[in-house]
């Protein structure tokens, strides 16, 4: 056990620090740091120049364009990315169907679609939920039926982050009814710009706009964009919830969130002092911290074990469970920092640009602008990519075997 | 930076937990109480054979070496057997404390005697007003000739009763809660004026209220420097806190398998109580918490043996707080989900219950050391 940095590892934290910050677009990160909005140039401007670098898949294989780092300068990696106020990289592509196309699919899948997602030529989102179907996915009633050389699609999706941006949809489609739920599912790749494909946004209690409806209607996919075999799409599923546990706790961001707590709480007085100084808030601090330390240390551990060759397992729940908690208790000590400054809504903060709405808009120091906004739009964290009470069941199935 | 156990850390952690799982256990423990003293010698003079009571004393010095985090891993196997030998106060404060401020040849007499088993300590540091701060002294120590005459009075230090030596803090100078001014002396517990008044404790161990009356001792006796006892002392209870927190671990973990293990075998309408739910959802949250608490003893561990203060302070601080709220909600919750059986003397879940909840009550609480996190912040 040792927690301090190996010389290899300080030269790799120095050069990705020294390269992440000089080359991020200051306006990009003034956005990221105060909270605002991303839209689709953003992401797609960063994600290339983190491509170009060779940086932008740490995940994958180095024969498919990985980097070939180890978990230790992966952690170092996904630290110095939210310390220099780095937008999230869209994980669509990158953490989710890239892994499944590399375990599942056809060299011809492999050749096509995984240049274009590690050069952000095609935004992908992700086609699983759907109105009847959230944490108990394998209800879902999408049907694609074989035509010849088409599946022709019917069904709605629903929850679609940023569908409004995407090229692609990756979907867990129902191919037949017989045996079990789960063994009628496929997955399907479609291109968003066929017929029959709509998209209708969902405004959120935030009053933002990233989540979308995508209706499907005889929609007609090529059967060769089917990954994996038939009816097999549940395992497909299962992978890519439970592949990628890197970052998914989110500490990184989640350390970089604390710093804009004690910054704004220096900004904002109490009885005369700065926030900051009151004990009580400090105390509030404290306690974020140590869960934020206690699950920094936990991945840290489950990352060693896979360093040393342990398979990923159903700890990754943990990870999500309590690190969804942890940010969402961030949101509320922001909140609280903020004060009686959450009130004021100035609905420039969804657009692109913020100020320069004009002066319509009511007078939010720019610290205080989203806070309310995130700490309402966060509640989704406990909720996605399997509920946490869904999380709680396979901790309970899988580790306590109950 | 890795955070795995190395392989004489995984041969120490399985000697350990075969030990007390076919050699320990609640009849055992039951027995060992029931001995003068409250813990039994012969299982003693076992850990000393083992080298249980040489892990963190130099080589040089008479130990194996090692350091806090082979500690760690040993006291989380004693928390998960519910030891009552007292390694805490023997080798976790005494050793740390003659390790870090012995003079060299006091060291090389005291320090292979401990780790043989035949040296007995203790730590007595608190007072009746001075809750877990540790620079609130008003036992006074004052210079007489080359020695020292020390008067005052000691609150609930471990095994004081059946202990060879006792180190005590004193005032050398400056006021009550002055940070100097502290001096740290290993008296004997039998020098004339000092009486221990004895007692169990309510999770099953033994502890002394130390009388102080005219107690003379030579310059020898003091550890460390005189008027600046209190970076030694601290650096003492931050490692004890980092280790408790890992005897936390262990307990909480034992907790967790005993009611997992309750609840899939007790029934109730007609199935088991871990079919439902609610329940297997309690479960998951009381696991979730032994993982982060463990993570951060370790951590605090790993820390207590750098060059970093600050660092070391922080992590103790931070394990100890994870401890005291986990361990609450783990102790209520494992006594709550095995319904009645859960209140009665006859399992163990009582006992890691109560060790659990005096773990919070000692070397500060997690309001404490909340305070301590954020006064640091």
């Amino acid at each position: 056990m040792d927690l301090n940095l190996t010389t290899e590892e300080q030269a790799f934290q120095d050069d990705v620090r020294g390269f992440l910050r000089a080359n991020i677009p200051p306006a990009i990160k003034r956005k990221v740091d105060l909270g605002l909005k991303l839209v689709k140039d953003d992401y797609v401007v960063w994600q290339r120049i983190l491509y170009e670098q060779g940086w932008i898949a740490p995940g994958w294989p180095k024969e498919y364009g990985g980097p070939g780092w180890s978990p230790v300068q992966r952690f170092l990696y996904e630290e110095e990315l939210a310390a220099a106020s780095s937008p999230r990289l869209i994980t669509f592509g990158l953490k989710m169907l890239g892994p499944v196309l590399i375990e599942f699919g056809t060299p011809e899948q492999k050749a096509h679609y995984l240049p274009r997602i590690l050069a952000s030529e095609d935004w992908w989102c992700q086609g699983f939920s759907e109105p009847g179907a959230g944490s108990d996915l394998a209800s879902l009633t999408t049907r694609a039926v074989r035509d010849g050389d088409h599946y022709i699609v019917n069904g709605q999706k629903t929850w679609t982050t940023l569908a409004q941006y995407a090229d692609w949809i990756f979907c867990l489609v129902r191919t037949s009814n017989e045996g079990k739920k789960q063994q009628g599912i496929s997955f399907l790749l479609i291109d968003m710009k066929t017929p029959g494909v709509t998209v209708r946004p969902i405004k959120t209690l935030d009053g933002g706009q990233e989540i979308n409806d995508v209706f499907l209607e005889n929609v007609k996919v090529p059967a060769e964009n089917l990954v994996g075999k038939e009816n097999d799409g549940w395992t497909i599923a299962k992978f890519l919830l439970s592949h990628e546990r890197f970052g998914i706790a989110g500490v990184a961001r989640s350390k970089k969130q604390m710093e804009r707590v004690r910054d704004i709480a220096g900004k904002e007085m109490k009885r005369g002092r700065p926030l900051i100084e009151d004990a009580r808030f400090r105390e509030r601090m404290a306690e974020v911290e140590i869960e934020l330390t206690a699950l920094e240390m936990t991945e840290l551990r489950l990352l060693s074990e896979e360093a040393a060759g342990r398979k990923p397992g159903p700890e990754a729940s943990i990870l999500k469970l309590k690190g969804t908690q942890v940010q969402q208790g961030i949101t509320e000590l922001l909140l609280e920092a903020v004060g009686n400054r959450a009130h004021a809504f100035d609905p420039g903060i969804l657009e692109d640009e913020w100020p320069g709405m004009g002066n319509d808009g009511p007078p939010v120091p720019e610290h205080a602008a989203t806070v309310a906004s995130h700490y309402f739009n966060w509640r989704k964290a406990s909720i996605y990519g399997g509920s946490n009470e869904i999380q709680r069941s396979i901790i309970a199935k899988a580790i306590l075997g109950l | 930076m890795n955070f795995t156990f190395s392989d004489e850390q995984i041969l120490i952690r399985d000697m350990a937990e075969r030990f007390f799982r076919d050699d320990y256990g609640l009849d055992v423990r039951r027995k060992h109480q029931a001995l003068p003293g409250g813990f039994c010698r012969e299982t003693w003079a076992r850990f000393a054979d083992m080298g249980w009571l040489a892990l963190g004393i130099p080589e040089d010095l008479g130990g194996i070496g090692g350091g806090t985090v082979d500690m760690a891993i040993l006291m989380e196997a004693m928390g998960g057997g519910l030891a009552v030998e007292p390694f805490l106060a023997t080798v976790v404060l005494g050793g740390t404390l003659i390790r870090d401020g012995a003079r060299p040849d006091i060291q090389a007499d005291l320090l292979p005697r401990l780790a043989a088993g035949e040296l007995h300590l203790s730590f007595a540091y608190s007072e009746a007003q001075s809750r877990y701060d540790l620079n609130d002294v008003r036992t006074r120590a004052k210079a007489d000739g080359s020695g020292f005459v020390l008067d005052g009075a000691k609150t609930v230090a471990l095994h004081a009763g059946t202990v060879d030596k006792i180190a005590v803090t004193a005032r050398t100078s400056g006021g009550e809660r002055d940070d100097g001014g502290i001096t740290i002396f290993l008296v004997d517990a039998d020098a004339p004026g000092l009486t221990v008044t004895d007692y169990p404790t309510v999770d099953g161990l033994r502890a002394g209220d130390v009388a102080l009356d005219g107690v003379r001792v030579d310059a020898e006796a003091v550890l460390g420097a005189v008027d600046g006892g209190l970076p030694l002392a601290e650096a003492a209870i931050d490692r004890a806190a980092a280790l408790v927190s890992a005897e936390a671990a262990g307990l909480m973990a034992a907790l967790t398998r005993d009611t997992v293990a309750f609840l899939k075998e007790r029934k109730q309408f007609g199935r088991p109580l871990g079919d439902f739910q609610a329940l297997q959802h309690r479960a998951t949250e009381m696991y979730m918490d032994t993982e982060l608490t463990r993570s951060l003893a370790y951590m605090a561990a790993v820390r207590q043996d750098g060059d970093d203060r600050p660092a070391a302070r922080r992590a103790a601080s931070q394990a100890k707080a994870k401890a005291g709220q986990a361990g609450r909600l783990i102790g209520q919750e494992a006594v709550q989900l095995h319904g009645g059986m859960g209140v009665t003397d006859e399992m163990p879940v009582g006992h890691y219950f109560k060790r659990l909840t005096l773990i919070d009550h000692s070397f500060g609480d997690r309001a404490h050391h909340l305070d301590r996190l954020a006064d640091m912040a």
